[in-house]
């Protein structure tokens, strides 16, 4: 009833956004504007309270958010906006939560090689107890097997919050390319992408902050907690396809090749930028390894992309709570600014 | 709230549904049948062109070691799109997309039974063979037991529940109300619907639909009654024997003819067909469930409305028969015959696939 009130035009809210000092866990507060803004740098610089969000001590605790991105609010419609943030100290240096920055310097740096991702979000939908959503409370469904890519009562649940969630990136315009359900029953997965350079990182914390804040209004829980159920229950990942313009010609494999090689030198300090804390949310196997369409191995080359000849390459080992910036700053820096350990 | 199913308030989703979606942007739901033979899969991609035709969409894959149908370290499963449905959940131009499996090397997978069945049905094109399939089915709570039955209990005999009315006969009409408006939405050539004898048992049937179609539009149908009876927390089973005892099984009385069958004086066709059947009963029942008959043995016993599983027999508006002439095509003296032994989890395509096989090109044992 009230959200059909109508707004006045010169009148538009402006939800920012920002990432919190917990590295995974994402922030948000509106303010009115009086014009409909076309960029982000129409809006003012902002600041929060980063002492409340685990970014600043109590003394000196305005920190900075600085408009980076601009998207439509797909909860308060008509011109309101989305708007993405990075994270300064009041004296103007990055924030050291903030991994945008970096981020963004070396995907300008490497503008010409044309670099694309497609990350596929893996996610479990959570009660407010925090057990599976779906799942019996105080107990387990059965075994893993008919839940991934199902559908019926008792193969999936919270598709609402999927349908939703998907509906609301496409207005706005986030490059959400596919949704399935997972094999662990409550869990799925989105997939965003292509994108190139530092619209990886934008699309997809915008995407998971659309999905919270869907799943926020049915009243689920959404976590991105890269192993939520322990025991005989698959985890959750964030599935990094990449490739540059080189790797997507024909003959590309060489340049695929040449790319996981680099990558296999610095598997662990792949590793350390593939979570929030240094590797540790993400207990994967030591070794590194690359195979065609080996759903195993660290670096996949689909199966298509072998027959080519070229294309693209999966790195499997981010976590789902990942910083997408972190990472794909990470496999550009490695790959192609040939930066060794 | 029976069971105990968790659910999520469709007045929020609505809210989402209600979003407009970009035109260049269509949700593609890629749906297959796994490993089981009986089980449907599906995933979704956007795509940014509305398809009009399923062959302008890509060839996609899954990970075949998760549906039963690869083994982990090769485990990438192709999938053709093969037939194009408006989507009911998502509605604007989203589309539900039919797939056939493929192995990676191009090879048809071995659970693929639409492929063979296509091309009996080219080969067959000529006969004009239509089909009419009677899809039951038995919808349970949560816990697996029958929707509307009380817990830890049965409710009285059969009898009053058949084509009945009323909240002490029929359980879950919602859902069949429900999907059949979803499928006459998205053209599923879906021609009636009626409550079976079991109480929470129903039966929706399907055509006439001539060769490939029968399959198509009879799994499609399938994906919508589990997707519909998901939004209603509700589980649908396609077991042939949901409930040992005096219970009703479920079944897939497949109607079927040929253009000659049709014709004025038809009825020595449907003759020669059921002849050529009855010579090939074991290996029609083999090809009647996914499991070369184990299913349907629990079925077809001779009681409730069966024939038994290893004799074959036929008669006129007999239903302790394999084979049922219905009355009306004796009188007219043709018309169409009914196969009463397929399972309710049958293959449409094994079985349409079968008869045309027997029926059309006189294959024989």
């Amino acid at each position: 009833r009230y959200l059909a009130l109508p707004q006045p035009a010169d009148k538009v809210q402006c939800m920012y956004i920002w990432i919190d000092g917990s590295g995974e866990n994402l922030r948000a507060k509106s303010r009115t504007v009086d014009f409909t803004p076309k960029s982000p740098k129409e809006l003012p610089i902002w600041n929060f309270d980063g002492s409340s969000t685990g970014q600043a001590e109590g003394h000196n605790s305005d920190v900075m958010i600085h408009p980076v991105a601009l998207f439509k609010d797909p909860f308060r419609g008509g011109n309101n906006r989305l708007v993405l943030c990075e994270t300064y100290s009041h004296d103007g240096t990055v924030h050291r939560t903030n991994k945008r920055h970096s981020c963004n310097e070396v995907m300008q740096k490497v503008k010409d090689q044309h670099p694309w991702f497609g990350i596929e979000q893996e996610y479990t939908l959570q009660d407010t107890d925090l057990h599976p959503f779906g799942w019996p409370k105080n107990g387990f469904p059965g075994p893993q097997g008919p839940y991934y890519t199902g559908v019926g009562a008792n193969k999936v649940y919270g598709r609402d919050v999927v349908e939703a969630h998907y509906r609301a990136c496409l207005y706005s315009e986030v490059k959400i390319a596919g949704e399935n359900a997972e094999v662990m029953p409550a869990q799925w997965e989105f997939q965003v992408g292509p994108c190139e350079g530092i619209d990886m990182g934008d699309h997809l914390w915008l995407a998971r902050f659309l999905l919270h804040r869907v799943a926020e209004d049915f009243g689920i829980v959404v976590s991105f907690d890269p192993k939520p159920m322990p025991g005989d229950w698959n985890g959750a990942g964030a599935h990094t396809n990449y490739s540059t313009g080189a790797m997507r010609q024909p003959g590309g494999m060489k340049v695929m090749i040449e790319a996981i090689e680099k990558l296999g030198k610095r598997h662990a300090s792949h590793i350390r930028a593939y979570d929030p804390h240094g590797g540790a949310d993400n207990k994967r196997i030591d070794k590194f390894s690359y195979g065609v369409a080996h759903r195993g191995s660290s670096i996949r080359i689909p199966r298509q992309c072998s027959d080519e000849g070229c294309g693209y390459i999966e790195d499997r080992r981010p976590a789902s709570n990942c910083d997408p910036y972190s990472v794909t700053e990470m496999i550009v820096r490695t790959t192609c600014l040939g930066e060794t350990d | 709230m029976l069971g105990i199913t968790q659910t999520t308030n469709k007045t929020t989703l609505l809210r989402y549904l209600a979003l407009p979606q970009p035109e260049d942007k269509v949700q593609c739901m890629y749906i297959w049948i796994d490993g089981t033979g009986e089980n449907l899969r599906a995933k979704t991609r956007t795509v940014d062109f509305v398809p009009k035709q399923a062959t302008e969409l890509p060839i996609w894959n899954f990970d075949g070691s998760s549906t039963g149908q690869a083994e982990g370290h090769n485990s990438d499963v192709m999938i053709h799109p093969v037939a194009l449905f408006k989507d009911p959940f998502r509605g604007n131009n989203n589309k539900l997309v039919l797939c056939e499996t493929y192995r990676h090397d191009g090879a048809v997978h071995p659970s693929n039974k639409r492929n063979s069945c296509n091309q009996v049905m080219q080969k067959a094109k000529g006969f004009e063979p239509w089909f009419g399939i009677e899809q039951e089915y038995t919808l349970l709570d949560t816990d697996l037991h029958p929707f509307g039955w009380p817990k830890n209990g049965f409710p009285g005999p059969q009898g009053p529940y058949y084509t009945g009315v009323g909240a002490n006969n029929v359980h879950g009409r919602d859902i069949v109300e429900s999907h059949y408006r979803a499928c006459l939405y998205s053209e599923i050539k879906i021609s009636g619907e009626n409550a079976e004898v079991m109480p929470a048992q129903w039966e929706f049937q399907v055509g006439p639909c001539e060769g490939i179609s029968m399959g198509d539009h009879l799994w499609v149908a399938r994906f919508l009654l589990h997707r519909v009876a998901e939004d209603f927390g509700v589980v649908v089973s396609f077991d042939p024997k949901p409930m040992p005892g005096d219970w009703n099984g479920a079944g897939a009385h497949a109607n079927y003819s040929t253009k000659e069958m049709r014709a004025p004086g038809g009825m020595k066709a449907m003759v020669e067909a059921i002849e050529r059947l009855g010579k090939r009963h074991a290996a029609h029942i083999r090809a009647y469930d996914p499991n070369g008959g184990n299913d349907n043995r629990r079925r077809l016993t001779g009681r409730h409305e069966t024939s038994s599983i290893d004799n074959f027999s036929y008669g006129v508006a007999h239903r302790g028969s394999s084979i049922r002439i219905p009355r009306q095509c004796s009188d007219d003296g043709c018309g169409y015959i009914e196969d009463r032994r397929p399972s309710s989890n049958c293959d449409p395509y094994s079985v349409t696939e079968m008869l045309v096989r027997t029926t059309c090109l006189n294959e024989t044992d």
